[in-house]
């Protein structure tokens, strides 16, 4: 057991805490609010420079292939530094699940823009019915002589609006299938809309979308080990957020005074800071243990220790994001102040890529099997 | 980064088991509650795991402890859990022991550490008086030196194994003077001193865990004093801090857990209940949520750090846990988990459940009450 980072590991922490700190702001985060899709070009040119565009991507593909945990790094400094490009929806998580895919070597074009940045993707996998089981999938593809005819329809594919192509998933024969279509195509219909905690997403409408025979990128157990991945880098992500809504909170109760004394001084405000922190720490735990098996070959184990950290980190984040906006009082009710975005922001983590129930199913799933 | 443990580490835990195994006193009821166990049996215990070289397993060698590493003392830990045996009298083992290595003389060193590694001495903790509770340092039992002795006089109450201990260690003031905390000094005393009488205390289980001790005019030698006059303050910081993962209580919070899951599996009136399953569910995350917080300090304290921010919350969460695993044996029991008697049948976990949760809400109380834990922190993290 050894719970170091690697010195190569501690410089990309240190860098992305960096670029949080001081590429970033709150005023960056409302230019970004306000950008063609959520997404300032500028930042996610950035994004790419640092080579962080890349980490999902193998090397052979231009990549840097690097481990979950060097990606969940990264994503904890962009979640304390509410940076809202799509960092994990346009580039981290179809590039996993491409890569664990079939067709990895077919796709090494696609692989390396999505490393450089100059193409997005998104993943239209949940259907109304189906919330948020990849396995419940109505939409089908049924072949053809030139390849597969799509149909159905997904709801809140996360940045749909910006991808060159979606990763579809359908229904082929028996098992369910992964399929590349490209955005702009006959028979594909988004309805675009900005989500809460930003970045922006579409339900997407399949109406006898024709695409060709290498359109099919693998099956749904890649789907699977890409949303494993992209869980644990989404916790991450949210651990950053509630440092930062920890920080923020015990230094307001420093500072805001009433009844003539900072508001710190109270044991009941006292306490609830404490368990504040100590559901950080303990959510910190967590996503060592997911990022950790996230790499590992026993998928079961994966599921098991990704399942469990959302599970925690989805109540922890919830509590800290609450009582953040609570001890901060009406101020935190304001979009003036960065509590209230991190709080929606936080809001959003606790549903997106599975919520707490759908977790706590498939981890008692794994656990029982 | 990685959570695997080495071959070495394996082949230490596999060796553990196979002595857990063959060696763990077989009494189900009283071992699976933690609460039940008799002297003899307790006692028989700590002598045959003084006779493998394990009772001090969290000593230095070179102090008569096993001298394992800190990952080697958490896998005996959970092994010693995993295998339903019983946790050791604390105070002598986690408590004097580490005191008198830091702060001891070499003749007290030479004195008591041989005799507590090998089961011949046992030693309750004479803390808590009835108006000094969270408010510890405000004790009033008093130690005055007289030529080559202090006399003392007060009282201490909730001294667990008073009852058992031939010694006591106690924390006195020997000073008015100064702040409360500067008067205050740590003397060890030999419990058939005259002068010092045991009254029991029953608690809410209905066991005999507990007790006041009275002190009148008890005569102890100087030598028994630990560090200088003055002194005990700082010594009682040092124990509070000294032993950070084994109060978190992983190994046996998954002894019961994995007691209940099985339990569960096999009870007609639960085993497809879905409100039973997710209840057990969400006390598996949490503990897993405990677990790798345990391990991230144990990683530190491995690598010759002090324990970080994460260990701040051992205490509280793993009591917490402790109880709601306790309240989930409970409430699951129903009407298996009244009957307060013995030799009533019915599945072992939910008949030692009233036992347990009641005992158990001691847990939150003792060693610095969980809110005195939060003051603590809160000082620290807000630092007002």
């Amino acid at each position: 057991m050894d719970l170091s980072f690697t010195s190569e590991q501690e410089l990309l922490q240190d860098s992305a805490v960096k670029f949080a700190q001081k590429g970033y702001s709150f005023d960056q985060y409302k230019k970004s609010l306000a950008a063609p899709g959520q997404c300032d070009s500028a930042i996610w040119k950035q994004l790419a420079e640092f080579g962080w565009l890349a980490l999902a991507v193998p090397e052979s593909a231009g990549g840097i292939g690097g481990s979950t945990l060097d990606i969940a790094l990264v994503a904890e400094a962009l979640g304390a530094g509410l940076v809202i490009e799509p960092f994990i929806a346009g580039a981290i998580l179809p590039a996993a699940i491409i890569a664990a895919s079939e067709s990895a070597g077919r796709q090494e074009a696609l692989l390396g823009s999505l490393a450089t940045g100059d193409t997005q993707l998104a993943v239209a996998y949940c259907e109304r019915a189906g919330r948020f089981d990849p396995a419940q999938c109505t939409t089908v593809a049924d072949k053809n002589a030139k390849g597969f005819v799509l149909s159905g329809e997904k709801i809140c594919a996360f940045n749909a609006p910006n991808a060159s192509h979606l990763i579809v998933s359908a229904r082929n024969g028996a098992s369910v299938d992964l399929f590349l279509v490209p955005r702009e195509i006959a028979g594909l219909t988004l309805t675009a809309y900005p989500v809460l905690g930003g970045g922006v997403a579409a339900d997407v409408k399949l109406d006898g979308v024709q695409v060709d025979g290498d359109a099919r990128l693998g099956d749904i157990t890649a789907l699977e080990a890409g949303l494993d991945k992209a869980t644990a880098v989404d916790c991450a992500l949210a651990l950053g957020g509630m440092k930062a809504l920890f920080e923020r909170t015990s230094a307001y109760l420093r500072t805001r005074k009433q009844f003539g004394v900072a508001i710190g001084t109270f044991q009941v405000l006292q306490h609830r800071v404490v368990d504040m922190f100590i559901e950080l720490e303990q959510s910190r735990s967590m996503v060592l243990l997911a990022t950790a098996r996230a790499d590992g070959s026993d998928a079961i184990e994966r599921r098991r220790a990704v399942s469990a950290a959302k599970v925690y980190v989805a109540k922890a984040s919830k509590m800290v994001a609450q009582q953040a906006v609570q001890l901060h009082g009406g101020i935190g009710m304001t979009e003036e102040l960065d509590v209230g975005h991190y709080f929606r922001q936080l809001t959003a983590f606790g549903t997106r890529l599975g919520d707490r129930d759908y977790h706590l199913d498939r981890f008692q799933a794994v656990a029982a099997a | 980064m990685n959570f695997d443990y080495s071959p070495e580490e394996e082949t230490f835990r596999q060796e553990v088991r196979t002595w857990m195994e063959a060696n763990t006193p077989r009494d189900p009821s009283g071992i699976a509650t933690g609460m039940r166990i008799g002297k003899e049996t307790q006692f028989a215990w700590e002598k045959k795991l003084a006779s493998k070289g394990w009772l001090a397993y969290t000593w230095p060698a070179e102090f008569g402890g096993s001298g394992f590493t800190p990952v080697q003392r958490d896998i005996f830990d959970a092994e010693r859990a995993r295998a339903g045996a019983p946790s050791v009298i604390p105070f002598a083992l986690m408590m004097l022991g580490p005191v008198l290595m830091k702060f001891g003389t070499p003749e007290q060193q030479k004195r008591f550490l041989p005799k507590i590694a090998n089961a011949e001495q046992v030693w309750c903790q004479g803390y808590s008086e009835p108006g000094s509770g969270s408010d510890l340092a405000s004790l009033k039992t008093q130690a005055v030196r007289q030529g080559d002795k202090y006399i003392v006089n007060g009282q201490k109450i909730w001294t667990t194994q008073a009852h058992w201990a031939q010694w006591i260690f106690c924390l006195v003031r020997t000073s008015g003077d100064g702040s409360k905390q500067q008067g205050i000094s740590f003397l060890l005393m030999d419990m058939n001193t005259k002068g010092i009488e045991v009254r029991p205390i029953i608690t809410i289980d209905g066991h005999h865990h507990l007790n006041e001790v009275f002190f009148t005019d008890v005569e102890v030698p100087v030598e028994n004093l630990v560090g200088t006059e003055g002194q005990g303050w700082t010594i009682a910081k040092y124990l509070l801090t000294h032993e950070r993962t084994a109060i978190a209580g992983v190994g046996d919070s998954k002894r019961q857990l994995g007691w209940l899951r099985e339990t569960v599996a096999r009870d007609p009136s639960l085993k497809d209940s879905p409100h039973a399953h997710r209840r057990i569910t969400e006390l598996e995350v949490d503990l897993l949520a405990l677990e790798y917080t345990n391990l991230r300090t144990l990683d530190r304290m491995a690598k010759g750090h002090a324990p970080g921010p994460e260990s701040s919350g051992l205490k509280i969460k793993g009591t917490e846990l402790q109880q709601a695993i306790s309240e989930a044996q409970l409430e699951f029991g129903g009407l298996q988990a009244l009957p307060w008697a013995q030799d009533v049948e019915g599945e072992p976990v939910y008949r030692a459940a009233s036992t347990r949760y009641n005992f158990l809400r001691a847990c939150t109380i003792y060693g610095g009450s969980n809110e005195i834990q939060k003051n603590v922190l809160a000082k620290v993290l807000i630092g007002l």
